[in-house]
């Protein structure tokens, strides 16, 4: 479904994806881990056209989507940091998006869900960080994409929220969705992830399923099975 | 590009901000008429205002709107919707809504003291039409600077710098080569370095056009040659035009190769 070939990205002297190749096929949750710094905010953004590679292609449902925009449709984005214009109402930037997108939505069961009901008049400056990831989500989940972008999902919320969250993704998965997930809460990723992609140095350095990065690893514990895999940066 | 137009100005039309500056220009016109109770008077000192003023407010909002919405920026990227046409929303619509508290600020008192029943109506478009270019130009002179630097502060800083060469710097350079160079013919140079600076541009568009030239002296000869003419007119709003339009195609070329 996505393909990355030879994807090359320097900030100035900092060369943060040198010569990436992935694959990731169509359906699951692919965690994509690695330490503070390794390319994995750039790579999702490479992804939706947000920076712009040096070299290389990167293939979505089989069409280059470099220099396009059209494809995003197909396409829902969690940014990592939730930020919005303060002097709009939740109920407002929700309609905006929506307005935006030549596309059916379904809100009103993730603002439920998430307990946005007494926020949507409410101005997004006065909201509260959680409040404000909350909004982020059900943004980013009430379009039917094939594709599914989750940056550091869990930012900020409670422990309800996270497990309505929790449910969520597994409800798009069992739909059949592709879903891309950074975080570092291992827990997390231990729990709903199929898949871990593991970055270093702005290649892959891992790719397959936890269990095999376990056996890999001789390491039943993810937590220590990943920070073995990042000692070897330290070293 | 409509939708994102739309909603940049809701959201400014929103902020406390474009009410302030709206009152200060409704105050402002207030004042002037009814101290002066001369409208040709008033639209002498109001150039003054506006000439300085809406350059600096156009620069500050332009590089303020594009730092606060960075985020808000990022999630229009990741929808179905190109690049530049987020960028010339937004920049429409800072450049409209400053418009709007300029033309209304100024408008309603000046509608209220009888303006449409006074010589003194095609002086006071003629400001506002100057008003407006500033207001585009400014902003996408801002817009430029802030697409150009990542760091808010130093974004910031250039922004004022620039607003402050042209306003003042520049004069005071032309003022000196004039005083230099005064034993050679100056009036192409003086013509051609008036042309490259919106500021002075617009402030002698205005002044010819009030009948005042005299106060100018001999380069005002030249200029009133010049300026007075159809031709000169045309040649002096072309050239406001491409003030607007440059910054702007810079805007989209820088556009094209950016990360955010």
């Amino acid at each position: 479904m996505i393909e990355f070939k030879n994807l090359h990205k320097r900030f100035g002297k900092l060369v943060v994806l040198d010569g990436l190749d992935l694959e990731i096929s169509k359906g699951g949750i692919f965690a994509i881990l690695g330490p503070n710094g390794s390319g994995k905010t750039t790579l999702i953004k490479c992804l939706l056209g947000m920076v712009i590679p040096n070299k290389g292609d990167i293939i979505f449902d089989k069409k280059s989507v470099l220099d396009k925009w059209a494809y995003r449709n197909n396409l829902n984005y969690l940014p990592q940091i939730a930020n919005f214009p303060p002097n709009l109402t939740v109920i407002e930037l929700i309609n905006m998006v929506k307005n935006l997108r030549p596309k059916d939505s379904d809100t009103e069961e993730l603002i439920e869900l998430f307990g946005l009901k007494s926020s949507l008049d409410k101005k997004l400056g006065n909201l509260s960080g959680g409040t404000k990831q909350k909004v982020n989500i059900v943004l980013a989940f009430m379009f039917d994409s094939d594709l599914i972008v989750l940056d550091e999902p869990t930012n900020g919320l409670d422990p309800i929220a996270l497990i309505h969250l929790k449910e969520i993704i597994q409800k798009e998965k069992d739909k059949g969705k592709t879903i891309l997930i950074t975080t570092h809460i291992m827990s997390f990723v231990d729990e709903v992830a199929d898949e871990i992609v593991f970055l270093l140095d702005g290649k892959i350095y891992f790719k397959g399923t936890i269990e095999a990065l376990k056996k890999q690893t001789n390491n039943d514990n993810l937590e220590h099975a990943i920070a073995n895999l990042i000692a070897k940066q330290y070293a | 590009m409509l939708k994102i137009l739309k909603y940049s100005f809701y959201d400014l039309m929103r902020s406390r901000w474009s009410y302030v500056y709206f009152l200060f220009y409704l105050i402002l016109g207030f004042v002037l008429l009814f101290l002066n109770n001369d409208v040709d008077k008033a639209v002498i000192t109001l150039m003054n205002i506006i000439i300085v003023l809406t350059p600096l407010i156009g620069t500050i909002f332009g590089v303020m709107y594009y730092y606060n919405s960075k985020e808000f920026t990022e999630l229009l990227l990741a929808q179905p919707i190109k690049r530049s046409k987020i960028f010339m929303g937004q920049y429409l619509g800072i450049s409209i809504s400053l418009t709007l508290s300029l033309v209304l600020g100024l408008g309603i008192p000046f509608v209220l003291y009888g303006l449409f029943k006074s010589a003194a109506i095609f002086n006071f478009s003629l400001l506002l039409v100057v008003g407006t270019f500033l207001n585009f130009i400014f902003v996408a002179l801002s817009y430029n600077i802030a697409l150009s630097t990542e760091n808010k502060i130093k974004g910031f800083g250039y922004a004022i710098l620039m607003w402050l060469f042209l306003a003042v710097i520049y004069d005071g350079i032309f003022l000196i080569s004039l005083v230099v160079f005064n034993s050679y013919p100056l009036d192409k140079f003086s013509l051609i370095a008036t042309m490259f600076n919106p500021i002075d541009l617009s402030r002698i568009l205005i002044l010819l056009k009030l009948d005042i030239s005299a106060l100018l002296g001999y380069t005002g000869a030249v200029f009133r040659k010049f300026f007075g003419t159809n031709f000169g007119m045309f040649i002096s709003m072309g050239v406001l035009v491409l003030w607007v339009l440059l910054p702007v195609l810079r805007m989209n070329l820088k556009l094209r190769k950016k990360d955010f």
